[in-house]
């Protein structure tokens, strides 16, 4: 992806690069450094039809939605090769019993068969997480494992 | 009522009032400048209440004023800015500053101004108001838009070149001769790239002189760094403001962004006054004679206006939307015309029309300018559909 780089004097600096199907996508970061999401519009492809504040959880959070599901692809085609084993990213609600709790509290491994590689949280990556791993919600679960034991880590994981 | 008291309860009224007008502005979404304006024609000579207690101040606040406004638009830019825009953008300035000065001179020529009512006027409908317009694309959601790099890449041309423009004016309304004047305008240019190179590569020892960990020594020793260049630009008749503008392009980085924050509100204030100030040495009586003057000189440099950012954007996209968007975006005119005929009325050299006349094309234009910004987009779509529609049928 080509990330273009147009300097607004005065205002700030807005990086956007231009999808497949050619909407433009950018953020405006200004000089006091608060954001915005940029999305054109559908119509007039020179105008935003969008421009949303963003706050720096919020673009974190934004950052992890979009960042994680590219880990798990990577991963899945990682283990292409490997027959009957799948890769999912589970997130951790405010109300998993798990919020708050260690990754050795879950039992994963022991209970599914299936193994936590890594934690996608606010953005960035903690591979291979020890047992003394604590999850906060809003945390993503990615795990490698059979399909048994990813639908029976999805259910460990909501209900306990 | 003792003179001190007399004064105070003067100016309580008059920031009030302004307070007041501020409001009604902001509630109905124009910029405060032609408010300001109008509020300092109820007010000054030949208006309803002159206030002559503060007289004084005023004058002195005004002055501030204008250091305040140029010093702030410096500080939003840095050097590297400056130095790409003039690189990128230079052939939009000049035709910016060709179609819409030549309007301005003409009228005053028409007028029987002469030449330095022509070069004053020429000022006036030339300069977009950076302020109001970055203020409307911000408001409208367009600083992302693929068109505003070059609306404001135009407005930094301008900028740069009222650094150029206000020595050349302030000289020639000060009655030097041919000699004096190129003198003037040499040190303005070196001036422009000293600072330039300095800020590029030593800005930081810039920012250590006003740099503080206090924010009240901060501040005074910004306004008094501030207040001391503007000083001695004006003795070296470079004007006070394009002593402060360079000022603000020289401090760099994050003292910038502190001396804004800081000097926003005195900005605002002093900025106001002035406003007020120029409005209150306009006689409301001699603008319906320069009415027409001004409608027909509102009408040809919108026009012009549009054709300009039609042109700057030809680079970025080629949607006439887009085009007559960035056009539209430019049409306002405000603190810059005023600071400029505010040179030519403290000169006392000119015709007395010259006031009213850019008093009222700034009340039009700061008015208009928004206005327009707001409709082009639905107007120009529509039309742009249309057209498709009757080419595909």
């Amino acid at each position: 992806v080509d990330v273009e780089v147009t300097r607004l004097p005065g205002v700030g600096i807005k990086q956007e690069f231009t999808t497949a199907t050619g909407r433009r996508l950018g953020v405006l970061t200004y000089r006091d450094g608060h954001r915005e999401l940029l999305v054109s519009d559908v119509h007039d492809p020179d105008a935003c039809s969008a421009t949303v504040p963003m706050t720096e959880p919020e673009c974190v959070a934004l950052g992890t939605l979009l960042g994680a599901p590219n880990l798990v692809a990577q991963l899945r085609a990682e283990h292409a090769e490997v027959p009957g084993v799948g890769t999912t990213q589970l997130p951790i609600t405010a109300d998993s019993p798990y919020a708050g709790r260690t990754l050795g509290d879950t039992a994963m491994r022991t209970r599914t068969g299936a193994s936590v590689v890594a934690v996608v949280r606010g953005g960035s990556v903690h591979a291979s997480p020890r047992p003394d791993f604590r999850f906060e919600p809003g945390d993503l679960v990615v795990v490698v494992g059979t399909p048994d034991g990813l639908r029976h880590g999805a259910e460990i994981l909501e209900q306990g | 009522v003792p003179h001190t008291a007399a004064a105070l309860i003067e100016l309580g009224a008059l920031f009030f009032g302004l307070g007041v007008l501020g409001r009604l502005a902001s509630r109905i979404g124009v910029s405060p400048v032609p408010l300001y304006l109008l509020g300092g024609l109820a007010f000054g000579t030949g208006g309803l209440l002159p206030l002559d207690g503060i007289a004084s101040f005023a004058d002195l606040a005004s002055e501030v004023g204008v250091v305040l406004l140029l010093l702030l638009l410096g500080l939003e830019y840095t050097a590297s800015d400056l130095v790409a825009g003039l690189r990128q953008s230079w052939l939009a300035g000049v035709v910016d500053m060709l179609l819409n000065a030549l309007p301005g001179a003409a009228a005053a020529l028409l007028l029987g101004w002469g030449p330095l009512g022509a070069l004053a006027m020429a000022g006036v409908t030339w300069v977009s108001s950076s302020g109001i317009i970055a203020k409307v694309l911000g408001d409208l959601g367009r600083l992302g838009n693929r068109e505003t790099p070059a609306v404001l890449s135009v407005l930094v041309m301008e900028d740069l070149a009222m650094a150029l423009y206000l020595p050349i004016t302030t000289a020639a309304l000060a009655g030097l001769g041919l000699v004096a004047g190129l003198r003037t305008v040499g040190v303005a240019m070196a001036l422009l790239a000293i600072v330039l190179v300095v800020a590029l590569k030593y800005g930081r020892f810039v920012s250590l002189i006003v740099e503080s960990p206090s924010s009240e020594v901060f501040l005074l020793r910004l306004l008094g760094v501030a207040l001391l260049v503007a000083g001695l630009a004006s003795e070296l008749q470079v004007s006070a403001g394009v002593g402060a503008f360079l000022l603000g392009i020289a401090i760099s980085g994050e003292t910038a962004e502190n001396a804004t924050r800081v000097l926003a509100p005195l900005r605002d204030l002093f900025a106001a006054m002035f406003f007020v100030v120029f409005g209150f040495n306009t006689h409301p009586g001699a603008i319906p004679a320069v009415l027409p003057a001004a409608l027909a000189l509102a009408v040809v440099t919108t026009l012009t206006k549009i054709a300009t950012g039609w042109f700057a954007a030809r680079g970025v996209t080629s949607s006439p939307v887009g085009r007559l968007r960035a056009g539209a975006a430019l049409v306002a005119r405000g603190e810059f015309s005023i600071v400029i005929a505010g040179l030519a009325l403290t000169s006392g050299e000119l015709n007395p029309g010259l006031a009213p006349l850019a008093t009222a094309y700034v009340l039009l234009m700061a008015v208009l300018g928004p206005v327009l910004a707001r409709v082009v987009d639905p107007v120009a779509r529509a039309v742009v559909t249309r057209r498709q529609a009757r080419a595909g049928a």
